[in-house]
């Protein structure tokens, strides 16, 4: 599968090979069975049944995952609504010292939650160790500090909660989407029942420990686990004033759809297919660098990956050589190794569907390539993927794929590059890469998308605004924005 | 012998130009004592599919505009409001209104459209921000328009229906589809004449007459809209509105046209609720020092 690259070309053969540095896994605590998190307590699921979690990267068994029913689920929302009366009347200050309570215990467990994301979720360990789990306390603690500060938020208006939320979050970062949930809600006076995805429950259970152990009040936090069912009987659910849902499109749009008979208030994070955009005259090296995490991060499980790479043609072929080269020196393999650059692919049928699109890709005419790395041979791996000389109509650039593959086109003018950048459903966000200036503003405010990351990809913060236009959804997480979905006036 | 009068052909108003409804069809509006006052347009999905291509093909444009000069342009329509006042308390008392009421809706309308004018340069600074990240980058976050936006506006106010609806969403930089209220249709003819001698581009305001019951459904489920506002009451329209409007992700506002005489119905929150975020980063290079005397 080797293609080596003309032209002067970097050279990888070497004796020198990486030390296995695995993260110890010894200090963390895990049950072999986890019950539902309602009302301050773990219960048995009125279905009584369970079904397991596993390592995506080795394909063991971790743990034993409830399965909550739609009395489950009531049985929480009950639990939520009665905490509600008296959460949303404790002193603002109160509240925020709750939240600035749990930001805290995060940070001193950090480690412990890190290595269980990796394990349950296929991460590498560096991504879940710097990013989620830092990220994830941080949301908390920015958003407590607003518990008491909402009127200055709105001009001219007093901001009341809604009640009680029900929030529905994806695999891809788990425990850092039950933050940026969880805060918020909490922070504006609202209580929750919130279901993570099946594949990541673990950090979310682990949270809900937490929850219990900061003495939050028993039913502010619910949290069910469970698959399209349970989360179904959350939206249906009528004591539910708000549905919060990170997910596909495909979902999001069932569920607006579910709720439009009801007063239930909406926001949707759903899918991207972001532009990342190279002009000739971007500082080539860290352009690549940017390439590589827009769509690499995660193993490309990232709603605002860079996953449609438009380079202006001059400077195509040096892009894709270096691109190609750089793709050389990617490890994949063991999440938990902290050499690992790219890990396990999150489910079975996660890996089927990216090798769906990869088979569809080839058929469609574009060219394939990948790096020559090794796989290991058990567990759900795929190498980094490029498919160049892409075009606008074939399915892989049009689709969002959720993986490591690459979709490569090249453009002449920013009149097309705009133009192809925007025509598309989604609208989540873009990278461009420019050492212009007045360059980055023209494209940033030409381009249809929530986030642009100019110079720079796949950054995120708890102070700034993430999420979409068009059909990537409505509503803003993070920042002063990230308030509002959680109030009425 | 006494002048024959001179009658008005009520049309619709599509990218700037005043056709008839392709469909051909009208209906008969009359007065209090049941005479027919006018045959207004009975628009179609067709009328409609037009002029969402002409909101489309105007919204780069509109939304590229200089706030300043939408202020501009938005003032100008005030101004023209002002020339046409007798012409629209005429019309509203033709449909029904007492004199004063139909006075105190126009008086409304043109202070409303001030209003809004008013805004069109300042809501960014209230709804826009710098976000202090934890990393070496320079975030802000700044509002911008949803798009293209279809109204169906309320079917009480007839001029104030309409400056309702369309004032915050052309100040904040989208265009629109507007759906007349069906049994107070004449401002709305009077209205689009205002807005095409008021510098505001063609197919930024695009104004049909016709029935909600039998457009909704296709307001809601048109794949280039972004938005929806609905100013009526009826249940059944309101959720087929919001199903439909899952069809491609459209914002859904329902809006309560009970108050519309007061200050409640205005606010630059109706402004930003057809806005989008839009947060831009970039890294900040740490080259060279900055020490205490900086």
């Amino acid at each position: 599968m080797t293609k080596k690259t003309k032209e002067p070309t970097l050279d990888f053969t070497t004796n020198w090979a990486y030390e296995p540095a695995p993260e110890d896994t010894k200090h963390i605590t895990l049950k072999k069975q986890y019950d539902l998190f309602i009302n301050g307590e773990f219960v048995k699921p009125n279905s009584k049944k369970y079904f397991a979690t596993y390592n995506p990267a080795t394909e063991e068994k971790i743990a034993e995952i409830a399965e909550a029913d739609e009395k489950d689920v009531d049985k929480a929302v009950k639990a939520a609504r009665k905490a509600f009366e008296k959460w949303s009347k404790i002193s603002a200050q109160e509240r925020g010292k709750y939240i600035y309570r749990i930001a805290r215990l995060m940070q001193e467990r950090a480690r412990e939650f890190a290595v269980i994301e990796t394990m349950d979720g296929g991460k590498p360990i560096r991504e879940s160790r710097d990013i989620d789990v830092p990220l994830a306390a941080n949301h908390f603690f920015y958003y407590a500090g607003w518990a008491d500060k909402l009127e200055y938020a709105f001009p001219g208006r007093t901001p009341k909660p809604l009640g009680v939320a029900g929030q529905i979050i994806p695999w891809n970062f788990p425990l850092l989407m039950a933050a940026w949930k969880i805060a918020p809600a909490l922070a504006t006076g609202n209580t929750v029942v919130l279901k993570p995805a099946e594949t990541t429950s673990l950090t979310a259970l682990k949270l809900a420990e937490l929850i219990r152990d900061s003495g939050l009040p028993e039913g502010v936090v619910n949290i069910v686990t469970g698959a399209g069912k349970t989360g179904a009987a959350i939206v249906n659910h009528p004591d539910i004033n708000k549905i919060a849902f990170t997910g596909s499109t495909d979902v999001g749009k069932i569920i607006q759809k579910a709720i439009a008979g009801t007063d239930k208030k909406l926001t949707l994070e759903l899918g991207g297919k972001a532009a990342n955009i190279i002009f000739e005259d971007a500082p080539i090296d860290q352009a690549v660098e940017g390439i590589v995490n827009g769509i690499f991060f995660n193993q490309g499980h990232v709603c605002c990956a860079g996953s449609r790479l438009f380079v202006q043609e001059s400077v195509a072929d040096i892009v894709i050589r270096k691109l190609k080269d750089r793709m050389e020196t990617l490890i994949v393999g063991n999440p938990l190794d902290k050499n690992t650059d790219i890990g396990a692919i999150n489910s079975k049928e996660q890996l089927s569907k990216i090798n769906k699109y990869i088979k569809i890709g080839i058929a469609e005419g574009a060219e394939i390539y990948q790096s020559s790395c090794a796989i290991p041979g058990k567990g759900n791996f795929c190498k980094p993927t490029l498919f160049l000389n892409a075009s606008q109509s074939h399915r892989v650039v049009q689709e969002e794929i959720f993986g490591p593959v690459l979709t490569i086109q090249t453009f002449r003018t920013i009149e097309e590059v705009i133009e192809k950048a925007n025509n598309i459903p989604y609208g989540l966000s873009a990278g461009v890469w420019t050492d212009k200036g007045s360059k980055i503003f023209n494209l940033t405010s030409k381009l249809r998308a929530g986030v642009v990351w100019a110079n720079t990809y796949n950054k995120f913060d708890p102070t700034s605004p993430f999420g979409g236009y068009k059909e990537s959804g409505f509503g803003r997480e993070g920042g002063l924005h990230g308030l509002m979905p959680y109030l009425k006036f | 012998m006494a002048r024959l009068e001179v009658l008005k052909t009520y049309k619709i108003f599509i990218g700037g130009q005043f056709p008839r409804t392709e469909s051909g069809r009208y209906y008969p509006l009359k007065n209090k004592k049941g005479e027919v006052i006018a045959n207004i347009c009975l628009s179609s999905r067709k009328d409609f599919r037009n002029a969402v291509v002409a909101a489309r093909g105007v919204f780069g444009g509109w939304a590229g505009r200089a706030a300043f000069n939408r202020s501009q342009i938005l003032y100008r329509i005030a101004e023209i409001m002002e020339g046409r006042k007798e012409q629209f308390i005429a019309e509203l008392i033709l449909q029904g209104a007492a004199s004063k009421s139909a006075t105190d809706e126009v008086i409304t309308a043109i202070d409303r459209m001030v209003y809004y004018a008013g805004w069109c340069d300042k809501y960014q600074a209230l709804f826009s921000s710098v976000n202090p990240v934890a990393s070496s980058h320079f975030n802000f976050s700044v509002a911008e328009p949803t798009g293209v936006v279809a109204v169906i506006a309320s079917e009480e106010n007839s001029l104030l229906g309409l400056v309702t609806a369309i004032a915050p969403i052309i100040a904040g930089g989208n265009t629109c589809v507007v759906l007349a209220s069906e049994s107070k249709p004449l401002c709305s003819v009077t209205f689009s004449e205002v807005l095409n001698t008021s510098d505001l581009p063609g197919g930024v305001v695009n104004i049909m007459t016709g029935s909600s019951a039998e457009l909704h459904t296709h307001f809601s489920s048109h794949m280039d809209v972004n938005a929806m506002v609905y100013y009526r009451t009826n249940k059944a329209e309101v959720k087929l509105i919001k199903e439909n409007a899952s069809l491609n992700v459209k914002r859904v506002f329902i809006y309560d046209s009970q108050n519309m005489a007061t200050n409640k119905a205005q606010s630059p929150y109706f402004i930003n609720d057809l806005q989008e975020t839009k947060t831009t980063w970039h890294p900040i290079e740490n080259v060279g020092s900055a020490k205490g005397g900086y």
